[in-house]
C-alpha cells in the first residue's frame, strides 16, 4: 500500500496537532498520561505515514533498526531506576543528536547521487549536522558527569572562551564553504569540529548546574530535529523541533531564574567548587560550633508538631531515602501532624527530579509544594527536616552580599521553630559555599546516611506508638 | 513563495505555539516533560527512514540511515515508555 504526497501531508498535520496536544496534556498531572498517549499516537501516525509514502521503497534495514532500537528502548525504560533518570535523559539526548548528524550526512550522499544539491539545502544540512553534533558530544559529557564516569567539577583552562569562540567560528566557516562548494571534506571537518565544540562547551559547567545543562541539551535536540526538517523540507519535523526546542529553552530559563543567574553565567563558568573548599568550610564550622542532635530529639519535636516540612535535595536521591520518608509521613499523619514537602526548582540533577522520586515513593503530589507555595508556611512550621539539601536553604543567599549564591531564591527553612539537617558529613553543597543555617540557634545536625536516619525516626515513632 | 520561506513561516509560528503551551507546565512534571520532549524529538526517525528507504540508496548512506533509525527508535520507544512509567507514579492522595 502506498499513499500520495498529499495524504502524507495530512497525516503529518494530524501528527503535529497530536504532539501539541500531548505537550499541553503535560501541564497538569490529571491530564498528563493522556498527553503521553497522544504523543505516542502522533509518533505512530508519523512513522506509518512516512513508511507508506512514495519515497520509502526498501524496508529491510528499517525494520531491523526499529526492532533492535525499539527493544533496547523498551528494556532500558522498564529497568531504569528513577534516581538514574538524569543519566537516561542525557543518553537519549545524545542519540537524537547523533541521529540528526547521520541523517544530514546520509541526505547529502543521497541528494548528491540524485543530483539534487543546492546551496540552500546544503546550508540547512550544515545547520542540522552542527547542532546535532554539539547535542551528541555535549550529552555524552553530561552523561559522564551524571554517571560519575568523569568528574562533575567544572574543567577550566586559560583562554577557554577564546578557544571555544575560535572553534565555533571555524565550524561556521566550514559550513558556509560546504554550502557553496559541496565539498565532502568541509562537511566532515565541520562535523568533527562541532563534535569537539560539544565537549568544550559542556566540560566547564559544574555538577550543580546540571538541571540547566539537561534543559539546554533538551532544547538543542529539538533544534537539531527542526534543522533536519528544513533540510528535508518536512514541516512535521520543523514543528516538532520548534516545540521541543522551545520547551527546553523555557526550562533552562526557569532553572536559571531559580538560581538567580543568567544563562550566560551558567554556560560560561559555574561556581568555583574547587576541592580546597570542603575542608576549609568544615574546619570553620567546627570553630563556630554547630549543634548535633540525635534521632530521638528530632522525633520528640516532630510527633508533637502541628506541621512538619521536609526539604529534599540530591542527597535524598543518593541515599534512596524517599521510601523511608513516605513511611515517616504516614506515621506522623496518623498522629495528626501535617506533613508537607517543599521542593526547590533546582533541587537534584534535572528539572523536577525530586518530584519524580517522591511520586515513586507514593507520596501524593498534593503534598509536594513549590518554593513560592511553601515559603509563607515556614514561620508557622514546628519542624523542618532538610534531607540531603544544602544551598537551597542557605540564608547566605539572602543575607550575605559577598556570597557566590547571593540573590538565589531559597526555601526559608530557617524561619521554622526547629530545623534538623540530615547530613552525611560537614562538606558544603555543590557550590562550595558554607551554609549559614548550620549555625542558627534553632538548627541541629543529624549526621549519617539519610535513609538510615529516617528509618531510625520511623522506628522511634513506632516504638512510641506501641 | 519559495519552499524554504514556507518552512520558515511554519518554524516561527511553531515556536510561538511551543512558548505558550510549555509556559503552563507545573514544576512537579518537569522531569516527565523532559522525557516526553525527548521521545518526541525522536521524530528525527522520519528523516532517518527517508534516508534509509530511498530507492537508489546503497552503501554508506544506507548504513548511516540504519544507525539513525536504530538510535531514534531507542528514543521513541524508551522515551514514551519511561514517561508513562513516571506519570503512573503521580497520583493524588487516595484517602
Amino acid at each position: 500500500m502506498q499513499i500520495s504526497a498529499n495524504a502524507q501531508a495530512i497525516a503529518y498535520l494530524i501528527s503535529a496537532v497530536l504532539f501539541i496536544l500531548s505537550l499541553k496534556g503535560l501541564t497538569h498531572p490529571s491530564t498528563a498520561r493522556r498527553g503521553n498517549f497522544l504523543g505516542m499516537t502522533g509518533m505512530a501516525i508519523a512513522i506509518i505515514a512516512t513508511l507508506l509514502g512514495t519515497e520509502v521503497v526498501s524496508y529491510g534495514l528499517i525494520i531491523a533498526g526499529v526492532v533492535i532500537g525499539g527493544l533496547i528502548g523498551i528494556v532500558v525504560a522498564m529497568r531504569i531506576q528513577m534516581t538514574a533518570m538524569p543519566q537516561l535523559v542525557a543518553a537519549l539526548h545524545s542519540f537524537v543528536g547523533l541521529a540528526a548528524v547521520l541523517v544530514a550526512i546520509g541526505t547529502f550522499l543521497n541528494k548528491r547521487d540524485l543530483g539534487q544539491l543546492n546551496a540552500v539545502l546544503m546550508g540547512e544540512l550544515s545547520a542540522g549536522a552542527i547542532i546535532g553534533a554539539i547535542t551528541f558530544t555535549g550529552s555524552v559529557i553530561a552523561f559522564g558527569k551524571l554517571q560519575g564516569l568523569i568528574s562533575g567539577k567544572p574543567v577550566k583552562y586559560a583562554g577557554q572562551h577564546q578557544i571555544n569562540a575560535f572553534i565555533a567560528l571555524a565550524t561556521i566557516a566550514l559550513g558556509v564553504h560546504f554550502a557553496m562548494t559541496g565539498s565532502m571534506f568541509s562537511l566532515m571537518l565541520m562535523t568533527v569540529l562541532a563534535l569537539v565544540l560539544g565537549v568544550t562547551l559542556i566540560i566547564p559547567i559544574g555538577g550543580a548546574d546540571m538541571p540547566v545543562i539537561i534543559s539546554m541539551l533538551n532544547s538543542y535536540s529539538g533544534w537539531a530535529a527542526a534543522a533536519t526538517g528544513f533540510t528535508l523540507q518536512n514541516n512535521l519535523l520543523i514543528i516538532v523541533g520548534a516545540l521541543v526546542g522551545f520547551s527546553g529553552a523555557i526550562l533552562s530559563y526557569i532553572m536559571c531564574r531559580a538560581m538567580n543567574r543568567s544563562i550566560i553565567n551558567v554556560v560560561f563558568g559555574g561556581f568555583g567548587s574547587d576541592s580546597g573548599g570542603a575542608p576549609t568550610a568544615g574546619a570553620a564550622a567546627m570553630e563556630k560550633g554547630i549543634k548535633s542532635a540525635s534521632v530521638e530529639d528530632a522525633v520528640y519535636w516532630m510527633e508533637d508538631a502541628n506541621r512538619v516540612v521536609v526539604v529534599p535535595g540530591y542527597g535524598m536521591a543518593v541515599a534512596q531515602a524517599q521510601h523511608a520518608l513516605k513511611e515517616l509521613m504516614d506515621l506522623l499523619e496518623q498522629k495528626g501532624v501535617e506533613v508537607k514537602f517543599g521542593v526547590h526548582p533546582v533541587a537534584g540533577r534535572m528539572p523536577g527530579h525530586m518530584n519524580v522520586l517522591l511520586a515513586e515513593a507514593d507520596i501524593p503530589y498534593d503534598h509536594v509544594h513549590e518554593m513560592d507555595e511553601v515559603n509563607p508556611d515556614f514561620a508557622s512550621t514546628d519542624v523542618t527536616l532538610v534531607v540531603g539539601a544544602n544551598d537551597v536553604v542557605n540564608p547566605a543567599a539572602k543575607d550575605d552580599a559577598s556570597s557566590p549564591i547571593y540573590g538565589m531564591p531559597i526555601l526559608e527553612a530557617g524561619k521554622s521553630k526547629q530545623v534538623y539537617f540530615l547530613k552525611r558529613s560537614m562538606n558544603p553543597g555543590y557550590s562550595g559555599v558554607d551554609n549559614l543555617l548550620f549555625y542558627q540557634d534553632n538548627t541541629s545536625l543529624i549526621f549519617g546516611d539519610a535513609k538510615d536516619t529516617i528509618e531510625g525516626m520511623v522506628g522511634a515513632l513506632k516504638g512510641v506508638a506501641h | 513563495m519559495p519552499e524554504t520561506l514556507v518552512a520558515l513561516y511554519v518554524f516561527v509560528l511553531a515556536c510561538f505555539i511551543g512558548y505558550w503551551v510549555i509556559w503552563g507546565v507545573t514544576p512537579s512534571l518537569h522531569t516527565p516533560l523532559v522525557a516526553l520532549t525527548n521521545a518526541i524529538s525522536g521524530i528525527v526517525i522520519v528523516g532517518a527512514l527517508l534516508v534509509t528507504g530511498l530507492e537508489s540508496v546503497g552503501g554508506f548512506a544506507e548504513i548511516l540511515g540504519f544507525i539513525a533509525v536504530l538510535l531514534a527508535s531507542i528514543n521513541v520507544f524508551g522515551g514514551f515508555l519511561v514517561t508513562n512509567r513516571m506519570l503512573a507514579m503521580f497520583r493524588k492522595k487516595n484517602k
